[in-house]
């Protein structure tokens, strides 16, 4: 399996980067080479092995459905890009 | 002062023959002596770091002090502090100043440990060189044209240049061993679960464990005392009772059974670093232990697994880096996807998004089950490798990594080259399992080696008992590099 271009650029979209397309080349070859590398995974057969999501078998806890958290969102707020009226404002998505 | 441990630090402070004052000081002027040097510190805030050293001094004075109050220790720029600037190495985090406390922070906080800077580190902790930071490469102390490893590379280089007595990291495929052994220092990654991650900010989940850097083993348990626990705010928290990982130091490790992987000792490591680990072997041999030959098959597939499911989970956790909430924004865009896509294109570093591409492609439609998958089940075999070798052995023994300390620019051209340097590590996080590197020796132009310990699952009293023995019968991690005098 070989990557392309498009590949690339659809990957970008994806991951919402912005590639340059006079860069898309150099990042074509990085990720082929990368690619070469994982490819070696195919050498090991693992039919009927069970995927290891993680490495302890946990369980997810529990808790009392209370609130723990205090209302900081000034707090979290002055470090934003831009807010307004206490929400965080992006461009604009509906006319 | 300056080679100090923690733990003649701190029998000074509860003598009062020493105030965290004056500590604090000695190595907040260290590092404003020598940083331009190094470049193993993105943030100095002197006035935080003396008025916390003041609050410890009233707490000794008033007879409520522990082994770490008033010892000053430097934090990898990965861990949130309150009112401190975390960067994690990128510009997109650059004007971040954290609105709380990482757990591993809020537990030196309250043993009332003084923070005394946040070190450099590659960008999101992507790399083994700390060449990758938006803040300028690291620098190694035995020599400067060379790298320190990485990706904890701000913190083992400060470790190593005492401008601080012991800092932390974080180790995902092998961040806090690598750079421990590059730099000549010790470093521990614990069990995955026995260090909160909350407030650590996240590369790869299912990999990512705090640990601590210092120059003696001792001094790694007085500091995984502090930092290991249970903490429900991170759900992968394990709920156990606290161990006291000094307890086992001074044991004899007559009998102890010190497992040889094959695969550690093949054609992949440079003879320089095979020879001061064979070295560290016999001296283990003259200790009493007994030597095991052990196989981890799988483990040559450790590479390539990780690099699928580490950046599978970054492309995943890094999606939150969208310029709306916190962090960098790009000045110009025409509409909602462009500024998430110019913000990301600006202020993410090559290999951060390299690896987000990778992680983003692996899970994408159609491919997932080929790789995602594929990966996942080969994780298994790798973990099921050590599992049959911990039943022969109480401890598994090798390098830290192929060679030693390469020079600055060397392989930041090639990411898989990079990526082979932590061909010894990676499957030790993929397994969960703890890891230690201590220095044993040096090889070309002086540079250190490490010597690679793996315990098996919360054998971390165990793995320090060992490391503590070879250092009572051997020095190399008492040697201090030239030209840090100042």
């Amino acid at each position: 399996m070989a990557l392309t271009l498009d590949d690339v650029k659809r990957i970008a979209h994806l991951a919402r980067i912005e590639v340059d397309p006079r860069e898309a080349e150099a990042v074509l070859a990085q990720l082929t080479g990368i690619f070469q590398l994982i490819e070696q995974m195919r050498a090991v057969d693992t039919e009927g092995v069970e995927p290891m999501s993680h490495a302890q078998d946990l369980m997810l806890r529990l808790r009392p459905d209370a609130v723990t958290e205090s209302d900081q969102h000034t707090l979290f707020q002055s470090i934003a890009p831009q807010t307004e009226a206490d929400l965080y404002l992006v461009p604009k998505v509906i006319e | 002062m300056l080679n100090l441990t923690i733990k003649q630090l701190s029998a000074e402070l509860a003598a009062k023959r020493v105030s965290s004052a004056e500590a604090t000081g000695f190595f907040i002027n260290r590092i404003k002596a020598l940083n331009k040097k190094y470049n193993a510190f993105i943030s100095v805030d002197e006035e935080r770091s003396m008025a916390a050293a003041r609050a410890a001094d009233e707490r000794i004075a008033g007879g409520r002090a522990g082994p770490l109050t008033g010892v000053p220790l430097a934090h990898k720029d990965i861990f949130c502090a309150k009112g401190w600037l975390t960067t994690c190495g990128s510009k997109i985090l650059s004007n971040f100043v954290a609105p709380y406390d990482a757990h591993v922070i809020q537990r030196f906080n309250e043993a009332g440990a003084v923070v005394a800077g946040k070190t450099n580190m590659d960008e999101f902790a992507m790399g083994s060189s700390s060449e990758s930071s938006y803040y300028g490469p690291v620098r190694n102390p035995w020599d400067t044209s060379a790298v320190p490893g990485g990706s904890s590379g701000g913190s083992a280089a400060a470790v190593a240049a005492r401008l601080v007595p012991a800092a932390t990291g974080t180790d995902t495929g092998g961040s806090i061993r690598q750079p421990a052994a590059l730099s000549g220092v010790c470093g521990l990654k614990p069990t995955y679960g026995l260090v909160s991650r909350y407030g650590m900010i996240a590369f790869a989940s299912s990999l990512d464990q705090g640990g601590p850097f210092a120059r003696t083993a001792e001094d790694l348990a007085l500091l995984l005392n502090a930092m290991a626990g249970f903490d429900a705010r991170d759900s992968t928290s394990l709920e156990r009772e606290p161990e006291d990982y000094t307890r086992d130091l001074a044991k004899s490790i007559k009998g102890l059974r010190i497992g040889l992987p094959a695969e550690f000792f093949a054609d992949g490591v440079a003879p320089d670093v095979a020879k001061a680990v064979d070295g560290a072997i016999a001296q283990f041999k003259r200790l009493g232990c007994e030597a095991v030959e052990v196989e981890l098959p799988n483990m040559k597939l450790s590479v390539p697994v990780y690099y699928v499911l580490a950046p599978a989970e970054a492309s995943s956790n890094l999606a939150r880096f969208d310029g709306v909430r916190y962090g960098y924004r790009a000045p110009e865009y025409s509409d909602l996807i462009d500024m998430y896509k110019k913000t990301r294109a600006q202020g993410f570093g090559a290999e951060v998004k390299r690896r987000i591409l990778v992680g983003t492609y692996v899970l994408s439609h159609g491919y997932y089950d080929a790789y995602y998958i594929k990966a996942q089940k080969l994780r298994r075999l790798i973990a099921q490798d050590f599992v049959e070798a911990f039943r022969k052995c109480d401890l598994i023994v090798g390098p830290t990594s192929p060679t030693t300390a390469f020079k600055i620019g060397e392989k930041a051209g090639d990411p898989v080259q990079m990526y082979l340097s932590d061909i010894y590590t990676i499957a030790v996080n993929l397994a969960g399992l703890p890891g230690m590197s201590i220095p044993c020796g040096f090889g070309g132009g002086d540079h250190p080696v490490g010597l690679q310990i793996i315990g098996n699952y919360f054998g971390e009293a165990r793995m320090l008992n060992a490391a503590h023995q070879y250092q009572q019968a051997t020095d190399w991690h008492a040697r201090m590099p030239q030209g840090i005098a100042g």
